[in-house]
Order: structure tokens, then C-alpha cells, then sequence
């Protein structure tokens, strides 16, 4: 998802009786769904996947920008413009809540950084596909941000207290995103062939790096297990997957647009759609730094924050100045 | 570089409530706090009114200290209006 294949750092799912009396109060605070909040002891294995967890969704956020800012000034009309803003402004706002809730955990925002720009923190796969079109803005608004609240709904009763509550604002917040894109997919698709078969070819593009977004299927991962446990994690990517494309399907239905897998079939058995294999070749490749846009979109990252130095050692340099004058006087 | 600090954020919402937390930034002074809290918690006419606090400066209760500070109330169960149950005829209390 936009945090995928979290690291716990863990062997095993710790057991009840290897727990120390601490951690055995940990998990049943946990297990009574009480919420933990940022100075109450909590195991350090747990402090870390949050920390890993909330900083790849945050750079998530803030990366995502830039696949759909490469529009804004391209966007086909000014309300477009005006909104396409706002959708980015949004991003930077749910990125900041993020990095906030990450640095209760007790990491620093320039270190989150640091660690984002030297390759050691990954953000979700989705962002290193290219917009090629401006039916790919409303693709990403559609699939990609559909596949995010799918996500992030369960994240509001996350047991990390400010992660939760940030994740609230946000999915208050997303769905506004997902109904942009899918209104500029039905004006496409009601006018010219030629803007019909663009929504199809962006549909084609983004379809299955969506499906993606959700992460390998985590049955048999020790990670997932362990976040399930400490309450981070509380659906399958596999369950979240399959809820996606339940609730997506019948919306390409609605626009006409094909929905690129020749396996897609209802199983009324099962009360769901079956769909093909998802080539987890691509996906892992892409984890690996080796997507379409992986490069670029670091380079435009790594630009932004040097081009900007100035800016904030200037803020601060004026910041401590009028402090001492204030303090002089 | 150095962090720019962190400041606590506050909003009073349109209906004449209290002041409430609802995040935190960074920013090099109060007054760039505020500007960047309207940006980041008010794009949606959530408030009227914003609060800024250096996270540095606001002082918490312990988690440990729970029972001490907060226990006592809990055997003062007189504190409230319903431990005194009233016959249905008597009215207006």
C-alpha cells in the first residue's frame, strides 16, 4: 500500500510466555483496544515498524505530488487547475500530519528525510509510473487514491494514537480525491472516441500497478502477522485487494471502459470478482529502484530540498535574530 | 541545518468551542507557526481561530502517574447527580 512490506524487525510472532511482564501489559492494552499514545512504554520492536510504517507512508504523500503536479499547469481548464491545486495541496498536508505523528515516536524530520533521499526508506511502488496523459490525473485519482482509503479506513483504529487520528483526517479528506478523478474520467468518457480511448489507455496503465499498491499476499509473512498483533496492521493486503476490485469493477462498468484482465470474471460462488496474476516481477523491480520514473522522481526530491536550504536557514537565522533583539531589549 | 521547532496546534471551530488540539509543525517562529497552521489544519473552514504553542513549553502528566492523579475520582461516585436517586413525583430536579 503506501506503506508496503513493513519490516518488524522480528524472528517470530512473540509468544504470550516469552513476553516480560511489560510487554505482556503492552499486548493487552492492545488486545482491549486502548489506544497507545506516545510516552507510554512500548516495545521497541514496535516503536521501529511504526517509525518505518508512518515514514514510508508520509514520503508516500509527498512524492505522490509530483506525478500529479506535472499537470497543473497543463490542466485543461482553470477549475481544473484550481482543483488539481488543491488535490496536491492536500498531499502535502497529509504528508506533514504523517511526519508529525512519526516524530512522537521519537525520530526527527531531518533525519526522516535523510533517510528518504540515501535510498533507505522506500515510498509506495505506485509513484514511479509516469502521467503521460491528463486521463492519467484521473486515473490516479480514481484507482490510485480508491486503493488508498481502502487502505487507510482501518489504519483510524491503528493502536498508535496519533497515527489513528491522522489517518482520520486524512480519509475525511481522500475522498474528495477519489471523486475528482472519477469525474474527469466521465467527462472523457462522454466525449470524443478520441478522449474515450485516452481514459481506457490510462486505465490500461494504471490497473495493475494499482493492484499492486496493496503489497505480495501476506498470509505466510512473519511481519504481517506480527502487525496484526500490535494491532497496525488489521487487514490482509490480499483481503484489501479483493475489496478493491469488488468495489472498481462495477465503476469501469459504468464509464465503458474495459478493465484490462482477461481472467476478471464474478464468481457467484464466492461473492466476488476472480482476476489474473499480478506480475510480481514488475513490483518488486520497482521496489528495487528500477521503475519507470524511480530516478527522476528522487532527483526532483533531492533538488527541492537543496534549492530550498536557503530558505529555512534563512527563516531561522531572521527567527533567532528578532529572538535576541526582543531579549536585548 | 538545524530543525525549525516544533509548535502544538489549536483550533477553535466555528461553534463557539474551546480551543482544540489538533496537530503539530514546524516552523522557524510563532508567526510563520500560525501562518503554516492555517495551510496545513484549515483548508476546509475548520476555524476561526488558531492557537500556536512551542511543543517544548507544554508540560504532560505522566502515564505511570495515572492512578494517582485520576484513580481518587472514581470511589467519588457522589460527584455526580444521578448517585442521588429522586421519587418520580418530585419534579423539575
Amino acid at each position: 500500500m503506501y506503506a508496503q512490506m513493513v519490516d518488524t524487525g522480528v524472528a517470530k510472532v512473540a509468544d504470550v510466555a516469552e513476553m516480560s511482564p511489560e510487554e505482556r501489559a503492552f499486548q493487552a492494552r492492545v488486545d482491549d483496544d486502548i489506544r497507545i499514545e506516545p510516552k507510554d512504554w512500548m516495545p521497541e520492536a514496535y516503536r521501529r515498524t511504526l517509525i518505518r510504517q508512518i515514514q514510508q507512508h508520509a514520503h508516500s504523500e509527498i512524492v505522490g505530488m509530483l506525478p500529479e503536479g506535472n499537470w497543473i499547469t497543463r490542466a485543461p481548464s482553470l477549475a481544473r487547475k484550481a482543483i488539481l491545486m488543491a488535490k496536491v495541496q492536500d498531499e502535502a498536508g497529509h504528508g506533514l500530519y504523517l511526519y508529525c505523528a512519526a516524530e512522537t515516536l521519537g525520530v526527527s524530520r531531518d533525519q526522516m528525510i535523510e533517510d528518504l533521499h540515501a535510498g533507505k526508506v522506500k515510498y509506495s511502488s505506485i509513484f514511479n509510473y509516469p502521467t503521460l496523459t491528463w486521463a492519467d490525473v484521473g486515473a490516479i485519482g480514481w484507482l490510485v487514491d480508491g486503493a488508498a482509503i481502502m487502505n487507510q479506513i482501518p489504519l483510524c483504529r491503528c493502536s498508535y494514537g496519533p497515527y489513528a487520528r491522522a489517518m482520520i483526517r486524512i480519509c475525511k479528506e481522500e475522498s474528495f480525491h477519489q471523486r475528482q478523478g472519477f469525474d474527469i474520467m466521465m467527462k472523457l468518457c462522454d466525449g470524443t472516441p478520441e478522449q474515450k480511448s485516452m481514459a481506457q489507455a490510462a486505465l490500461d496503465r494504471w490497473w495493475w500497478p494499482s493492484l499492486m499498491m496493496f503489497g505480495p499476499p501476506d498470509t505466510a509473512s512473519v511481519h504481517s502477522a506480527q502487525s496484526a498483533k500490535w494491532k497496525i496492521k488489521r487487514l490482509s493486503n490480499d483481503e484489501l485487494r479483493q475489496r478493491f476490485v469488488d468495489q472498481t469493477v462495477p465503476q469501469a462498468d459504468y464509464l465503458g471502459l474495459r478493465v484490462p484482465d482477461d481472467a476478471l470474471v464474478w464468481n457467484a460462488e464466492r461473492g466476488h470478482y476472480d482476476f489474473g496474476e499480478i506480475d510480481w516481477d514488475e513490483f518488486h523491480a520497482v521496489l528495487r529502484g528500477h521503475g519507470p520514473c524511480n530516478r527522476d522522481r528522487m532527483r526532483m526530491r533531492v533538488k527541492a530540498w537543496e534549492d530550498g536550504a536557503w530558505v529555512r536557514d534563512a527563516a531561522l537565522a531572521h527567527a533567532e535574530k528578532r529572538q535576541a533583539r526582543a531579549k536585548a531589549a | 541545518m538545524k530543525d525549525w521547532p516544533l509548535w502544538e496546534v489549536f483550533i477553535r471551530s466555528q461553534h463557539g468551542l474551546a480551543h482544540k488540539h489538533v496537530g503539530s509543525l514546524h516552523a522557524a517562529d510563532a508567526e510563520m507557526a500560525i501562518r503554516n497552521a492555517r495551510d496545513v489544519y484549515t483548508r476546509r473552514n475548520e476555524g476561526v481561530s488558531i492557537w500556536v504553542a512551542r511543543s517544548a513549553d507544554i508540560h504532560a502528566s505522566a502515564p505511570g502517574d495515572r492512578d494517582a492523579l485520576f484513580e481518587p475520582a472514581n470511589d467519588k461516585v457522589y460527584r455526580h447527580p444521578t448517585f442521588f436517586p429522586m421519587p418520580d413525583e418530585v419534579k423539575h430536579i
